[in-house]
């Protein structure tokens, strides 16, 4: 597996995510968790990551940790060759509204809020102008086949549409990484397919890096890197040879 | 980033119109009392000072007696004297006119209809020493008031009882056993405050009064009326000499008679409005304060409420200030909104008391803008403790919450 890192990291260019050494521990003292032993893993830009493993594998640490939500107790990430951990809180904040789109299993939309007011809320923090908030938050709402229901609230959407709204809000900003934490844990299968197959066409057409977090193998079975968790470790690392490679 | 913040707290409030209005109740309430208060406080200080100054500016009531009312124990002091009058008249200077008053009450007539009324002997002096107009017909003769005839200038509630608001000038009306002709009528002048209706009064001349009313020749009231250019201070002074020595007050005894001075009543009754108005003003302020800790724990409980969605904003990448300054002027805007409201509110309040309370409607510009910047700084003041916690709340856990 080191190796494998190793060579990765002679033969590519730089990843786009470096891990070394990762530990995180919550707690203090007797108490002391430790969620994280010692991960190491390279992204490369562009790839297609699916993150496995049983609950309490350290999946949902490290997801914290790359969508730099959180930063590690020990070890270096780097992300984009910057070391995260020796960033504030609001400089991770900025480096999330500059890189990094997300979508959760929850859907997590703002309620009594239309579609596009969703979709536009990430290009408001950028200080975008109106025009451009429209321009681009329809823009995003077509990619995710929304454009007609721009100004329906949640609560007027069904769970496929309300999740393909938070997609749309993700990639609004072209981020360079799209996290998302089991996006079809909430969906029958027919519409986790169809949600699936929106992001392997993103990771393909907008060269977005996409990292998810399931436990579902069917559709693991979309992402080209499966990466396996098992008690704060990377367990071992798959290739998915059917997803063709980044281009 | 402002506009945005302020878009973002627009949008929030537009979203919670019931959440939003209930916070705002408080505020609404505090400004509507403050400024209602305040405003009808001034307004009744306004109409006091109004109705003192009905009676006169510039005006010296003297009356025989010892402090207020007339003291305990000794000998009734005497009443004035024709000749006091004229001798105030006479040697004091700065005095214009001097209106003698003898008082009575009587039961008078006009076709069948009676109304007991005070009536009122004084001089013409009486009309120089106050602005009082006639609406119709004339002051004394000279020969009326020398003589004592039966003439009589009538009040307005006294015309209104009698005549039935119809023209009173030229008739006849019978007074106890006197018949009197009616030479005059009054213009109104409205309640005294203190002093009853003025209207309700019968003015005969002097010497009428005093031969076929009260049998007597004492003057129990004296107007003195001076010229403002002099200090009433000074007036007041002499006029206390003069009347000591005609009334044969030995040096260190006290006054036997009591000078009022219509300014001093002004002032007295001024600042006691004032007073009252300052004490529920400032109960008022407490209601604002009262609302500030509502928009406090509202906006708390709407931190907890939302708590996911700060979780989203921060996982999109909104800098802890922005999420501070979002609520912050979510706050703001409500209070402010609520001040607004409050404004509104206390206007109407006023239009509905003025009339109710008969005090002039007055807008005063100043309270109304005080009250709103308060408004605005509750805002600041009692919306900082939620917006703070909201900026701290760990993305992480912000998201997990349900």
């Amino acid at each position: 597996m080191a190796a494998r890192v190793a060579g990765a990291a002679s033969v590519a260019d730089d990843p786009i995510i470096r891990l070394r050494g990762v530990t995180k521990t919550y707690g203090e003292g007797a108490t002391a968790f430790q969620a994280l032993k010692g991960v190491d893993l390279d992204i490369a830009e562009g790839d297609f990551v699916a993150v496995m493993g049983p609950s309490g594998s350290g999946k949902s640490t490290t997801m914290n940790m790359l969508g730099c939500l959180d930063v590690p107790t020990g070890g270096s990430f780097l992300f984009k060759n910057v070391e995260v951990g020796h960033l504030d809180r609001d400089q991770r904040a900025l480096l999330r509204r500059k890189y990094l789109g997300f979508v959760f299993q929850g859907f997590n939309l703002l309620s009594r809020t239309t579609a596009l007011e969703n979709v536009e809320l990430p290009l408001l923090y950028r200080g975008e102008d109106k025009k451009t908030r429209h321009e681009l938050g329809m823009a995003a709402l077509d990619k995710v086949g929304l454009a007609e229901w721009w100004d329906h609230t949640p609560a007027e959407l069904s769970g496929g549409q309300q999740q393909r709204v938070a997609i749309a809000r993700a990639i609004v900003t072209s981020p360079a990484v799209l996290l998302a934490d089991e996006p079809t844990g909430n969906l029958d299968s027919e519409r986790s397919v169809e949600i699936m197959e929106l992001l392997s066409g993103l990771n393909r057409d907008s060269n977005i890096t996409v990292l998810m977090v399931t436990h579902e193998p069917d559709m693991a079975a979309f992402a080209r890197t499966l990466v396996h968790f098992k008690d704060g470790l990377v367990e071992r690392i798959e290739t998915n040879q059917k997803v063709p490679e980044p281009a | 980033m402002l506009g945005t913040t302020f878009l973002l707290a627009i949008r929030s409030i537009r979203r919670h119109m019931l959440r939003s209005f209930l916070t705002i109740l408080g505020i609404v309430i505090g400004v509507a009392a403050v400024v209602s208060m305040v405003t009808l406080g001034k307004a009744t200080t306004q109409a006091a000072a109004d109705q003192v100054a009905s009676l006169g500016t510039n005006i010296l009531q003297v009356r025989p007696g010892q402090g207020f009312g007339r003291g305990g124990g000794g000998p009734r002091p005497p009443d004035f004297e024709i000749a006091d009058i004229d001798a105030v008249r006479q040697q004091v200077a700065g005095v214009t006119a001097v209106a003698p008053q003898a008082q009575s009450t009587a039961t008078v007539i006009y076709n069948g209809t009676n109304w007991s009324t005070t009536i009122n002997g004084t001089t013409n002096a009486f009309f120089e020493v106050q602005p009082w107009e006639l609406t119709s017909g004339r002051t004394f003769t000279p020969a009326e008031e020398a003589a004592g005839r039966a003439v009589c200038i009538i009040g307005n509630t006294v015309q209104q009882n009698l005549f039935r608001g119809g023209d009173a000038v030229g008739q006849r009306i019978r007074l106890n056993d006197i018949s009197c002709d009616v030479i005059g009528t009054l213009a109104t002048r409205g309640q005294a405050g203190f002093g009853g209706d003025q209207d309700d009064t019968v003015i005969m001349p002097i010497n009428t009064v005093q031969r076929r009313l009260t049998g007597n020749r004492d003057i129990r009231l004296m107007l003195v009326g001076f010229d403002s250019a002099y200090d009433p201070a000074v007036v007041q002074s002499s006029l206390t000499d003069l009347l000591r020595e005609r009334r044969r007050i030995q040096a260190g005894a006290e006054d036997n008679f009591n000078i009022f001075d219509t300014a001093q009543i002004t002032q007295t009754l001024t600042g006691v409005t004032t007073l009252l108005t300052s004490i529920v003003t400032a109960v008022a302020a407490i209601s604002l304060v009262v609302g500030g800790i509502g928009i406090m724990n509202i906006m708390l409980v709407s931190v907890t409420e939302r708590t996911r969605e700060i979780g989203i904003r921060l996982a999109i990448g909104a800098v802890a200030r922005e999420v501070l300054m979002q609520f912050l002027v979510e706050a703001i805007v409500l209070s402010m909104l609520g001040g607004l409201v409050g404004l509104l509110l206390a206007q109407i309040v006023i239009a509905v008391l003025t009339p109710l309370m008969q005090v002039p409607f007055i807008f005063d510009a100043q309270i109304n803008v005080i009250a709103f910047a308060i408004s605005a700084v509750i805002g600041v003041v009692f919306g900082f403790f939620p917006a703070r916690r909201a900026a701290s709340l760990n993305p992480i856990d912000a998201l997990r919450h349900e």
